[in-house]
């Protein structure tokens, strides 16, 4: 998955910018706003800065309904300056939380990984917060692609 | 039955820093699809996950429905002593499931 | 897609000898060209199959064990009482087969079934339920890495012959063939997704389209639903010789079950 490194973009995300929308507001529906809102629930009005984390996904998903995605963070990972917490968002799934995770300086390595699912190609964003109350982050843009035949529901 | 498939080493040195991976049986229906008769299928997800050493909390995670089917969950850990490593998912519908490994820390 | 401008494609049953004796040929001249649908994975799904710990298909193999111990039916027998598991090895490769004493072909899962109906005397199992599934994918997996080598069994050839010209006949609505996707245009793209050639080296599979597992009737249900043509019933012969067509058509390539698939 480090080809996949490279090959996607990564943008500066600053929590509390205002983000232009394009899609129409819905009910039950992230949207880069909800998802702004949601980031600022977990940071407040800290500032979050781009860097130290790296936000695994393959730049092109056969299905999206299990996306291997994986959040390396640098950190010492010492009593003094750990990483406490893992939160990843998006902006198009029905709600922006993916997961948090809560980590200390008995991980050793600050690194999670797990599958999620998105409805469509989208901004994924990563965020650590360290026990220093400083908030890092990364974003990655995927593109997620129809299957061709799919099932009648039974 | 148990659903679950624990990936852990069985011996690590003191300090030695070792990656867990955890795998379970689980349909993570979200809430939101529609379902034969037309209503939505209700949420029935896993919302927790925690992972203990001799008890200790050493990671725990927080699932929303964007979680795929079938939860894959990985992380490190540091070797410190000898004992059990114990996991435990827990979620809607009172779905509770633990499992556990034993690690000789030399 | 172009495959509107495509010429017709007839039943051509003459032709299907040489269609074999070509691919046989080819597998043995080493100018293989065949892919298993691994191959057309990304790098990630890839790593999803070879790792144990991490391809879901495997929580159901390990289900599958469970169930291969566990007493069932009126004859209280279970699976190990009769088999071993180190028995088990090459049987799925070997599949669809017929039975000593049977008179039509069985697939793997249909083996499973009638052992649990005649000799342990249980409940059948329902057709895609976890349980057989499960037992299937179990007894699939000792087979891993083994090349697909299918009985050189007369009684099969029908069957066969039967499954050929099923591959090759346009049905649906869209009026395609099995041919048409994954003989001509294997390789393209069909919406993001690459179309494979259609061997059925993994199954039962994890598909993530499901997110369960399933059988290989269960994806040629969805080939069928694909092109709007009315699905076979779960039950049907016309599977099996459909399958039985495939497996001989992918013989020599490698096992790989449980496999995972977008």
């Amino acid at each position: 998955m480090t080809a996949a490194k490279s090959s996607l973009q990564r943008r500066a995300f600053l929590a509390g910018v205002a983000l232009v929308s394009v899609v129409a507001p819905q009910a039950a529906r992230a949207t880069p706003e909800a998802m702004a809102e949601a980031i600022k629930a977990v940071v407040g009005d800290r500032p979050v800065r781009e860097g130290r984390v790296t936000l695994d996904l393959p730049p092109l998903i056969e299905n999206g309904n299990t996306v291997p995605l994986s959040v390396a963070v640098e950190s010492p990972m010492s009593e003094a300056d750990h990483v406490k917490a893992i939160h990843v968002f998006n902006e198009k799934n029905p709600q922006p939380h993916v997961f948090d995770a809560r980590l200390g300086p008995r991980n050793g390595r600050a690194q999670v990984a797990t599958r999620i699912k998105l409805g469509d190609s989208q901004r994924i964003v990563a965020i650590a917060e360290t026990s220093r109350g400083e908030f890092w982050s990364a974003s990655a843009d995927v593109i997620v692609t129809l299957a061709a035949c799919l099932e009648e529901l039974t | 039955m148990t659903n679950v498939l624990i990936n852990a080493p069985k011996t690590a040195r003191r300090g030695e820093l070792i990656e867990l991976k955890t795998l379970i049986l689980h349909p993570m229906e979200t809430g939101f699809r529609p379902g034969t008769n037309g209503g939505i299928i209700p949420r029935n997800i896993i919302q927790r996950f925690v992972a203990t050493w001799n008890g200790t909390e050493i990671f725990s995670m927080d699932l929303s429905p964007a979680i795929s089917a079938n939860p894959f969950v990985s992380f490190f850990t540091v070797a410190t002593e000898s004992g059990r490593v114990a996991f435990r998912w827990s979620g809607d519908e009172g779905f509770l499931a633990e499992e556990s490994v034993t690690i000789d820390v030399v | 897609m172009t495959w509107s401008d495509r010429p017709g494609r007839r039943p051509a049953l003459v032709l299907l000898a040489l269609v074999f004796g070509a691919s046989l040929a080819a597998a043995q001249v080493g100018a293989d060209t065949r892919r298993s649908g691994y191959q057309d994975m990304g790098p990630a799904l890839q790593k999803m199959q070879d790792d144990d710990t991490a391809n879901p298909a495997m929580l159901f193999v390990q289900l599958g064990e469970q169930l291969w111990s566990k007493p069932a039916g009126a004859a209280g027998k279970a699976c190990a009482d009769c088999h071993s598991v180190a028995d088990m090895k090459g049987v799925a490769v070997r599949y669809p087969a017929i039975a000593k004493g049977a008179d039509r072909p069985l697939d793997l899962d249909g083996r499973i079934s009638l052992c649990r109906t005649a000799n342990q005397q249980a409940e059948p199992f329902a057709p895609e339920s976890r349980d057989l599934l499960s037992l299937t994918a179990f007894v699939a997996h000792q087979s891993r890495g083994l090349p697909i080598a299918p009985p050189d069994d007369p009684r099969l050839r029908p069957f066969r012959d039967h499954g050929a010209e099923i591959y090759r006949r346009r049905q649906g609505q869209l009026n395609l063939s099995c041919a048409i996707c994954h003989d001509d245009n294997a390789g393209k793209k069909l919406a993001g997704v690459t179309i494979p050639q259609a061997h059925p080296t993994g199954y039962p599979i994890y598909r993530l389209e499901w997110q369960a597992l399933g059988s290989l009737k269960r994806r040629l249900r969805n080939c069928l639903v694909g092109i709007r043509a009315e699905p076979y019933g779960y039950g049907s012969l016309d599977y099996v010789a459909l399958e039985i067509f495939l497996a001989d058509r992918a013989r020599g390539m490698l096992w790989e079950a449980p496999g995972v698939r977008p």
